[in-house]
């Protein structure tokens, strides 16, 4: 095998920073067609989410519990006829989702699943992340205007100026993170989404439990404003279902629309990163400093695998619980296949991580280490996902204008506050 | 992005909306339209309906707004139009008898109770004891059902999605009695001129009260979810404001009426039915707004649960059908006899010339005229706001329109 392959198994650093573009490029790709089954499982699991929280069952018709809805959706949304109004803007009206898109996408590039898990480490990655995810409202613009049409106008006007005052409280909030890396010997703060989380692990602390409760407040700010900044429920104004029909993508079908959906969701899951890398010690397992002994990290590896064999028993359990007439023999197969899948994972990252411990394989115990980080970290973001579906559960919406005062009479003094307030206090502990 | 005004579009300027076409004392129906913007932006014309996911049906509403303020609004109706008034000259009494439950069809058993007193009135019949409590239970019951699709559908155009299911769910519970009762869900035509035409099947009083032991805590849910939500408040209270004396101007009625403070329910004001021997209060609310009118709906439920009970313990032996002949005919003579349907004020304006048909038949229904007050509600909010004051009206086009 080429040594530039193997090389950067060996190697610390990302790909970005140790120069092998062949692993980045591989990352790149990796990502792009993992956020897009994320995005796609995350629609299977919403709809059942909510379907549950709302007393329904959600789809069930399509593959076992509505396993294979997703790629019916994806396959009918490919196929349908893509319409694009006479009135529209052609050329502006094509290129807004792609617009959304890329920006939605672009973000992953400096997100760190794990030290050396991704794609490139730049020294200014917060910021670059800020300024390209920001990108996104152009697409939304540049659509609800293309459209021509008036409920997409007004959608699109109500999501750029959402998305544009969120920005600010959510910014000072994270800058108020950041001012909390400097916290660290050398008296050096970082913009590194790496260092970052580098720096809560030689502190010690998560920075949503530092300088308690400020390190909590910056946090629930961006967690507030993360729902705002993604348009989603209860200040999914932007294409309020009752208001304005479908908001700025009324026009859109098929094709196009879905990649609206892929950009939001994409959002989501970016903005979700960004919290959990900045507040959460991003792939840092629980207690990495207080429970550092080999064999707590042999126990922490073990949890990717445990965790697939518990979803594929909860499959089992479904499998067995299928009503026994033949009608549902597909159903039981399907489902049996799906669990015998989590499961084979579970039991494959087991043997990985056992692998590892135990033999001297370097590789083994690289994977393992990797396949950890990027555990915990998607767990944590798992998390928030889970959080944006209740959210959608729970609340009515808000109105524009409260919207507008929520964002600068409340988010952003508080915010203010908590960054001079951050200031003062690192000042003085130090 | 202004659009050219067609000709023969309406004029939407704040002089001819019809605003000031009512007078009463102390209204203050000929408001201004709210200042503009200092910024000169032109004004956004846009439909909002026929086919909108908010207007509850068929209504189109056209908005004129300042960006998001709303300057103006028109109600274009009728796309429901049936001719039910013009149907019933063409029907006899009795076969008319279905047709109202196809106007309100939310409250179907409500209407068919309006269209049946009306018609005892004129003929001078009165229907039995028995009779009168089966029907009190079953409008109480639909008055239940009708403001928890009110509630399920409202909450959803405010945004909260999961009460509709919830609502969905208990309505079912109502829904099903009615189906063992008479065989229909939701134009049930469960009753008949001089009585009912069912005696109530083996079970059902013990049904209805299983119901009361059910529902009541699901009310408290569902008021769990909405009433101290905080964006629900900021959401419903101070928008779409009425008062009382704007309210009376416009012929406004039930819910929306009482929510401005004024205690008017025909069940207390003129009894019919059997009301009157019901213990029962009138819950009003106080601003007027849309929160109060959430309140109010809410607690009526609660009373009508407490008019059932009553009528369910208290229900008499004997027979269901008063004297009634076979040909309905009734004498020559007009009447007008309304009831509180859980929408508001629904009267039966009947003509007779003394045949099988009524020479004339006029509906007074609660949905169309509450619905002109859409326009005073909503002038000065944001577009927002008018589908929570759409919504807080509580309009069943079947109704508007008929």
């Amino acid at each position: 095998m080429p040594n530039f392959i193997m090389s950067y198994l060996g190697s610390t650093l990302t790909p970005g920073q140790a120069g092998n573009q062949f692993w980045a490029l591989m990352y790149v790709l990796i990502i792009f067609a993992g956020v897009s089954v994320a995005v796609m499982c995350m629609n299977w699991i919403e709809r059942k989410a909510l379907a549950h929280f709302q007393i329904r069952l959600g789809p069930m018709r399509v593959g076992p519990h509505g396993l294979l809805q997703p790629f019916a959706d994806a396959l009918k949304l490919m196929l349908k006829e893509d319409i694009i109004p006479a009135e529209a803007d052609q050329f502006v009206f094509w290129v807004a989702p792609l617009i959304g898109l890329l920006a939605a996408f672009t973000v992953y590039t400096v997100i760190p699943f794990g030290p050396s898990q991704a794609v490139s480490d730049m020294n200014i990655g917060i910021l670059f992340m800020l300024g390209v995810s920001s990108l996104g409202v152009l697409g939304i613009v540049v659509a609800g205007w293309a459209s021509n049409s008036h409920y997409p106008l007004i959608g699109a006007l109500r999501s750029s100026a959402q998305m544009v005052s969120y920005e600010v409280a959510m910014g000072l909030a994270i800058v108020s993170a950041i001012m909390m890396t400097s916290m660290n010997a050398s008296g050096t703060g970082t913009l590194s989404m790496i260092e970052i989380v580098r720096a809560q692990q030689h502190q010690g602390i998560w920075f949503i439990f530092k300088f308690f409760p400020l390190g909590f407040i910056a946090f629930g700010i961006f967690a507030v404003a993360m729902v705002a900044e993604t348009n989603r429920a209860p200040f999914d104004l932007a294409e309020a279902e009752s208001e304005l029909t479908a908001g700025f993508h009324t026009e859109y079908s098929g094709l196009r629309w879905s990649l609206f959906m892929l950009a939001e969701y994409a959002a989501m899951i970016a903005v979700s990163s960004i919290a959990v890398t900045l507040w959460l010690g991003g792939w840092l397992r629980p207690f990495p400093n207080l429970l550092h002994a080999p064999a707590w990290d042999f126990l922490f590896s073990l949890f990717p695998g445990l965790t697939f064999l518990a979803l594929g028993a909860i499959a089992v359990v479904g499998t067995a619980r299928m009503p026994s007439h033949s009608f549902f023999k597909i159903q039981r197969i399907g489902l049996g296949i799906f669990a015998a899948l989590l499961g084979s994972i579970g039991l494959l990252l087991l043997l990985i991580a056992v692998a590892g411990n135990s033999a001297n394989l370097a590789v083994a115990a690289r994977f393992s280490e990797g396949i950890t980080y990027v555990y915990w970290f998607m767990l944590k973001v798992a998390i928030f996902m889970y959080l944006f579906i209740w959210y959608r559960a729970t609340w009515p919406r808000y109105r524009f204008d409260q919207l507008m005062r929520v964002g600068w009479k409340v988010l952003l003094p508080i915010s203010l506050g908590v960054l001079i307030l951050t200031a003062i206090v690192g000042v003085v502990v130090s | 992005m202004s659009i050219p005004e067609k000709e023969g579009t309406s004029d939407l300027s704040p002089g001819t909306l019809g605003l000031g076409r009512a007078s009463f004392e102390g209204s203050n129906l000929e408001r201004e339209t709210p200042g503009k913007a200092y910024l000169d932006s032109n004004e956004l014309i846009i439909n909002m309906g026929p086919q909108h996911p908010a207007t509850h049906g068929v209504l189109r509403v056209i908005l004129k707004l300042d960006g998001e303020k709303v300057l103006g609004t028109e109600c274009v109706i009728g796309y429901l139009h049936r001719g039910v008034e013009k149907i019933a000259e063409n029907r006899t009494y009795t076969m008319f008898n279905p047709y109202v439950d196809r106007m309100d069809y939310c409250a179907a058993v409500s209407n068919g109770l309006g269209y049946c007193e009306a018609v005892e009135k004129l003929m001078n019949v009165e229907a039995p004891p028995r009779a009168q409590y089966i029907r009190v239970i079953l409008t109480e019951l639909n008055r239940i059902a009708s403001h928890q699709l009110w509630l399920g559908t409202h909450a959803l155009d405010i945004g909260a999605m999961t009460p509709l299911f919830y609502t969905f769910r208990d309505r079912e519970e109502i829904l099903k009695i009615f189906e063992r009762y008479c065989g229909a869900r939701l134009t049930t035509h469960a009753f008949r001129i001089g009585g009912c035409q069912y005696e109530t099947y083996a079970g059902f009083e013990k049904d209805v009260k299983n119901f009361l032991t059910f529902v009541a805590p699901k009310i408290d849910e569902y008021e769990t979810l909405l009433t101290t939500n905080r964006i629900w408040l900021e959401r419903t209270k101070n928008v779409g404001v009425i008062s009382a004396a704007d309210a009376i101007a416009l012929g406004v009625t039930g819910p929306v009426l009482r929510a401005s403070g004024v205690q008017w329910d025909l069940r207390k004001a003129q009894p019919y039915a059997n009301y009157s021997r019901f213990d029962f209060e009138i819950p009003i609310g106080t601003n007027g707004d849309t929160y109060d009118r959430y309140l109010v709906r809410m607690m009526e439920m609660r009373q009508s649960l407490r008019i059932i009970e009553q009528a369910v313990d208290a229900i008499p032996e004997g027979p269901i059908m008063g004297k009634v002949p076979k040909v309905i005919k009734p004498p020559v003579g007009e009447i007008y006899h309304s009831i509180e349907a859980p929408k508001g004020e629904l009267g039966y304006f009947i003509v007779s010339d003394g045949s099988t048909q009524p020479y004339r038949l006029r509906v007074r229904p609660p949905s169309f005229v509450n619905l002109q007050a859409l326009d005073v509600m909503v002038r000065g909010l944001l577009v927002a706001d008018v589908v929570a004051v759409i919504g807080t009206i509580d309009i069943v086009l079947g109704e508007v329109d008929r």
